[in-house]
């Protein structure tokens, strides 16, 4: 186990090493552009994707939709329990993208919405004052790092990714991730696999029927459904990359500039 | 001395009359908002509320900057009847999409927030789509070109971050990137859409 934490960490500074100074923020924007990322696998990623829309048909959709007649306060507490497990995802994260203070206030929220929030189920820290909860993975730790998407990825089931971003989840299978450390990966006698599993299909309905109306919308509008897909996909990652909340740092302005209609 | 006065009076009227119609970008919002609110909130049918949303969608957004936009590098490639062409399938397929989208709105309750001015020609503009027990609440923003300020028009929404513009053009370059760059596949692709 400890051996697998120091290997992981031993990738993540030599990824670290390699970036080339391309740790500030406008070259991290640069290489996160969505029109910069190469559809390498267009072909295959299309053919998961129609995969991942029949599966959705079958099994996402309608569970979803019967999720969404749940009584708000049950779909809050929900989202927010699985918030709250996913910051022991965005911890280790915080502190390999240097962010100390942000590790410590998101140890506090943990710890707070475990307890007194009853094992998250209400976020107790929001009301105490806390700051807005951002999440944080290991593909975007990489990405701070200076460490470009690679090729395009749609995964089977998970849906969209990259190379950067399918490569890094694989930390939280190898000790990143302390849910799945005392679910999966070690026999305890508090948990089971069974409560790994169920938090992830769980997460999947739950962003399912929060974006519900959105994604029919979008579905039934566009013209080319997988390129809307992948383009938002890409658009929220640079945001989240970037964890910013300002839009015109992330919009390119140079193609509008061209364009005079008056 | 009488001609004097008369253009002194001229020049101030000129002043006052120059300054008299220019628009707010966010008052410019907030008033489109309230109009497509009043639609949607409305006890008439769907494709009614359709038609009227049209109506301000051609008033409001600029479509043929958004058309072009829309259509990346392309559009230096074209000659003037394929632009004409495309402008024309273009505003039929934006008026669909944007009023379909918006009419499975009931009674939307967005509130104007703040501005950035990006450069004479753009302003965003805040807002934010205010919450119900249905869905959480949705920052949106709007890009607003503001090079004529007597009548300012949209060109992008930006909604939690995610640019509909960039989403659209990114749309159109994989349809043009699929098909050996053939300019008539996306006027037929357009077409299709519309008349479906």
């Amino acid at each position: 186990m400890f051996k697998k934490l120091i290997l992981i960490t031993a990738i993540f500074l030599f990824s670290a090493f390699n970036a080339n100074a391309g740790s500030d923020d406008e070259l991290i924007l640069k290489k996160n552009q969505p029109n910069e990322v190469k559809d390498c696998f267009e072909n295959l990623n299309r053919a998961t994707f129609a995969f991942n829309q029949a599966l959705d048909g079958i099994l996402f959709q309608p569970v979803a939709s019967a999720y969404r007649v749940l009584p708000s306060p049950i779909k809050t507490g929900v989202s927010n329990s699985l918030d709250n497990l996913s910051t022991l995802v965005t911890i280790p994260n915080n502190i390999l993208q240097g962010e100390i203070k942000k590790a410590g206030i998101n140890s506090g929220r943990f710890v707070i919405n475990t307890t007194v929030g009853i094992l998250g189920f209400i976020d107790i820290a929001q009301h105490l004052g806390f700051p807005e909860y951002e999440k944080e993975d290991y593909g975007q730790s990489l990405a701070t790092m200076g460490v470009g998407p690679g090729c395009y990825l749609v995964l089977p089931v998970l849906g969209p990714s990259t190379i950067r971003d399918a490569t890094a989840s694989a930390a939280s299978l190898v000790g990143g991730d302390a849910w799945y450390n005392v679910t999966v990966l070690n026999d305890t006698q508090h948990f089971s696999d069974f409560d790994y599993y169920a938090s992830r299909v769980t997460s999947g309905i739950n962003f399912r029927a929060k974006n519900y109306d959105a994604i029919e919308n979008l579905e039934k509008n566009s013209i080319d459904f997988y390129a809307s897909v992948k383009s938002l996909y890409l658009q929220d990652r640079q945001q989240k990359i970037l964890n910013t909340n300002k839009i015109i740092e992330t919009q390119d302005d140079s193609d509008w500039e061209e364009i005079e209609t008056q | 001395m009488k001609l004097r006065k008369f253009l002194l009076v001229l020049f101030f009227y000129s002043l006052i009359f120059s300054n008299s119609y220019s628009i707010e970008p966010d008052v410019f919002v907030q008033s489109t908002v309230n109009r497509a609110s009043n639609i949607l909130s409305k006890n008439i049918s769907k494709e009614d509320k359709i038609n009227e949303l049209m109506v301000i969608a051609k008033e409001t957004v600029d479509i043929s900057g958004v058309g072009f936009y829309s259509l990346g590098s392309v559009r230096k490639t074209l000659d003037e009847n394929q632009k004409i062409k495309y402008l024309e399938l273009f505003e039929s397929y934006f008026l669909k999409s944007f009023s379909s989208r918006l009419a499975e709105y009931t009674n939307p309750e967005i509130e104007v927030w703040g501005k950035k001015v990006l450069n004479e020609n753009y302003t965003i503009v805040n807002s934010l789509l205010v919450g119900t027990s249905d869905r959480p609440e949705v920052k949106i923003d709007w890009r607003i070109y503001t090079k004529n300020p007597d009548n300012p028009l949209i060109r992008d929404l930006i909604i939690e971050g995610l640019s509909l513009a960039r989403t659209q053009k990114e749309e159109f370059s994989s349809i043009l990137n699929s098909n050996d760059g053939d300019i008539n596949i996306l006027f037929k692709t357009l077409e299709e859409f519309s008349n479906n």
